[in-house]
């Protein structure tokens, strides 16, 4: 039979316990805070400072001299049509490896040393891409300050990011599915295009569109291979104009970005450029979280079908 | 080498549908298969039993070259010899998917691909080219009647596999193993993730399908080996200890260790 005092000596403990309980939930909260709070402050601050400036025109105009007729039109077009460079090297070129190294390399010691060097690649600081690219792209392969130099920077950049998340996709669809397609007497170029590419394109999704989300901010190595700062024209569109430009002749156009914009904007002394500056970040801030947001939407409707 | 069974016989219109002959396999360093010899016979169901990690699936899964998927396994020894045309089945000029194409499988848990039922069983005859629709129409719809599945799923072929229950998922498998007409169908222990009732219609499922295919079985429980298999093989620590008639093994079989794993006295 327990005793009443062994009770009592019970509770004691719990209580004495529990108070450990009690000052991490505190400090969790606490330190959650201070990241939360920080960025809530920032990002409220620059919103309430440019989003009075956005207006239509902000979108349509070019940089100026002048602060309140300066606007975005050549730093939002130059960050698509970089972006979808990017896009378009990166994810077959990152789908691709991943695949390979998934499904078809040999598992050796040099798959090994690959295999740590793509992890290591995501953690090189990104001007040094800047540095690589500006010599092999800019110069060695004579594609200038171009969008496509840039775009192709941005992609060498992400590469791990979609290497490392279309493995990690490949890796969760189970063993057993895997097998069941050998069984059927597939091949493994059928087992990947009709099983694995399907079943992990959300997780590759995600991963492209998290590697894309960190590039459109990148602003040390556009800076590094010569972006310009101060555009006054646009990337001649396919076909249009007079001698006609050709489908491909805008990735070979200089060209600026959205961070690059508001740098230089910044370091304007006149206060109106600091609100222009505040104005640009808040569209780059919405444009990261649009991508986000389409990133939850797409693999909400991917992995609806998907079930083990 | 010949098998020495001594039943062949004794069995009437028996024919053989492959040989095991002395078979060794290793995982890496580990030798898995110990010189395992037995007769696989044409459509009749063979049963596999033996205490788990026996090996069982191991020597299943070396009939579908299974174990090429994966680095360090090595088919270290003898052979399968397939009838009527006498391959061996792990001879290394023969393409496993050229195995695969002949003898499918059903898994221990049910693993239906995240497609539709339909797409689920026309996979199979996919994989060997057939694109005509009406063609796999009917072939889908005559591999869901063989696996008893039709009834219930004919109105529902676009919804998903995983939708079914388990059994019916199960009996999906099988359908998309039969689509493609194999000889042989490899089944690894199909009803040990399933309840009773889903259990008993595997089970008469199979019976019914050895009229048309060789059917070989792996399970740990031998009152199912006894119920619906033809031949029972009865492994141990990777080496095959006896093979013999079902009512045979399980009446009075020739090995005293045989005996005490079916009385239940070991393992
Ligand atoms: N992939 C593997 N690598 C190494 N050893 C394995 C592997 N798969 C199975 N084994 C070992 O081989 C033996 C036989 O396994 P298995 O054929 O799965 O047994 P059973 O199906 O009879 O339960 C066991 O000792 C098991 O641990
Ligand atoms: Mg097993």
């Amino acid at each position: 039979m327990l005793k009443a005092a062994d009770l009592g000596a019970i509770r004691a403990i719990i209580t004495r316990a529990k108070r450990w309980d009690l000052f991490f939930a505190v400090l969790g909260l606490l330190s959650l805070m201070v990241g939360v709070l920080t960025f809530t402050v920032l990002f409220l601050d620059m919103a309430i400072q440019g989003v009075p400036r956005l207006s239509l025109d902000f979108f349509t105009n070019f940089p100026s001299r002048r602060a309140e007729n300066a606007g975005i039109l050549s730093a939002w077009v130059g960050t698509i049509l970089v972006m979808l460079v990017t896009a378009l090297a990166a994810v077959p070129l990152g789908v691709a490896a991943g695949v390979y190294l998934e499904e078809y390399a040999p598992k050796n010691w040099i798959t090994d040393i690959i295999e740590i060097n793509i992890s290591n690649l995501a953690g090189i600081p990104s001007i040094v891409y800047g540095l690589l690219a500006l010599g092999l792209f800019v110069y060695y392969f004579g594609f200038g300050q171009s969008i496509l130099s840039a775009g192709l920077t941005l992609a060498l950049l992400i590469l791990p990011v979609i290497i490392v998340a279309t493995r990690e996709s490949i890796r969760a669809i189970p063993q057993s599915i895997h097998e069941g397609s050998y069984a059927c007497g597939a091949t493994t170029w059928q087992t990947v295009s009709d099983h694995i590419l399907p079943y992990s394109s959300a997780g590759i999704l995600t991963g492209v569109i998290i590697g894309m989300a960190r590039a459109i901010g990148e602003t040390a190595p556009i800076i590094t291979i010569g972006a310009l700062t101060f555009i006054a024209f646009l990337p001649p569109m396919p076909f249009a104009g007079d001698p006609a430009a050709g489908m491909f002749e805008w990735i070979f156009a200089p060209f600026t970005v959205m961070p690059i914009q508001m740098f230089n904007w910044t370091s304007r002394p006149e206060a109106a450029f600091t609100v222009n500056a505040a104005a640009a970040g808040f569209v780059l801030v919405f444009m990261t979280l649009a991508m986000n947001g389409l990133a939850i939407y797409l693999r909400y409707h991917l992995r609806k079908n998907i079930k083990w | 080498m010949q098998i020495q069974t001594g039943l062949e016989a004794g069995v009437e219109g028996t024919v053989l549908k492959a040989e095991v002959r002395d078979l060794d396999f290793h995982y890496g360093a580990f030798h898995a298969l110990k010189r395992v010899s037995m007769p696989i016979y044409d459509r009749r169901v063979t049963a596999l039993i033996g205490p788990s990690g026996c090996g069982k699936s191991t020597l299943l899964r070396c009939f579908n070259r299974m174990h090429d998927l994966y680095p360090g396994n090595r088919y270290s020894g003898g052979g399968i010899v397939f009838h009527p045309d006498n391959t061996n089945l792990l001879a290394p000029e023969v393409d496993p998917i050229e195995v695969r194409m002949r003898i499918s499988m059903v898994f221990q848990k049910p693993n239906p691909f995240p497609k539709s039922i339909y797409e689920n069983v026309a996979y199979s005859l996919r994989v060997r080219g057939m694109r005509n629709k009406n063609e796999l129409d009917d072939r889908v719809e005559s591999a869901l009647k063989g696996a008893a599945l039709w009834n219930e799923v004919s109105d529902r072929l676009k919804e998903l596999g995983a939708n079914l229950s388990g059994g019916q998922q199960q009996r999906l498998c099988i359908a998309r193993a039969l689509a493609s007409d194999p000889e042989i169908i490899l089944f690894d222990e199909p009803t040990s993730a399933l309840d009773p009732i889903a259990t008993a219609s595997i089970e008469e499922l199979v019976t019914e399908l050895k009229e048309k295919v060789t059917i070989l079985i792996v399970t740990h429980n031998m009152q199912q080996a006894a119920r619906i298999s033809d031949y029972t093989a009865y492994m141990y620590l990777g080496e095959m200890v006896e093979f013999g008639v079902t009512d045979q093994i399980f009446i009075k079989p020739t090995k005293k260790a045989t005996e005490d794993y079916i009385t239940g006295r070991f393992g």
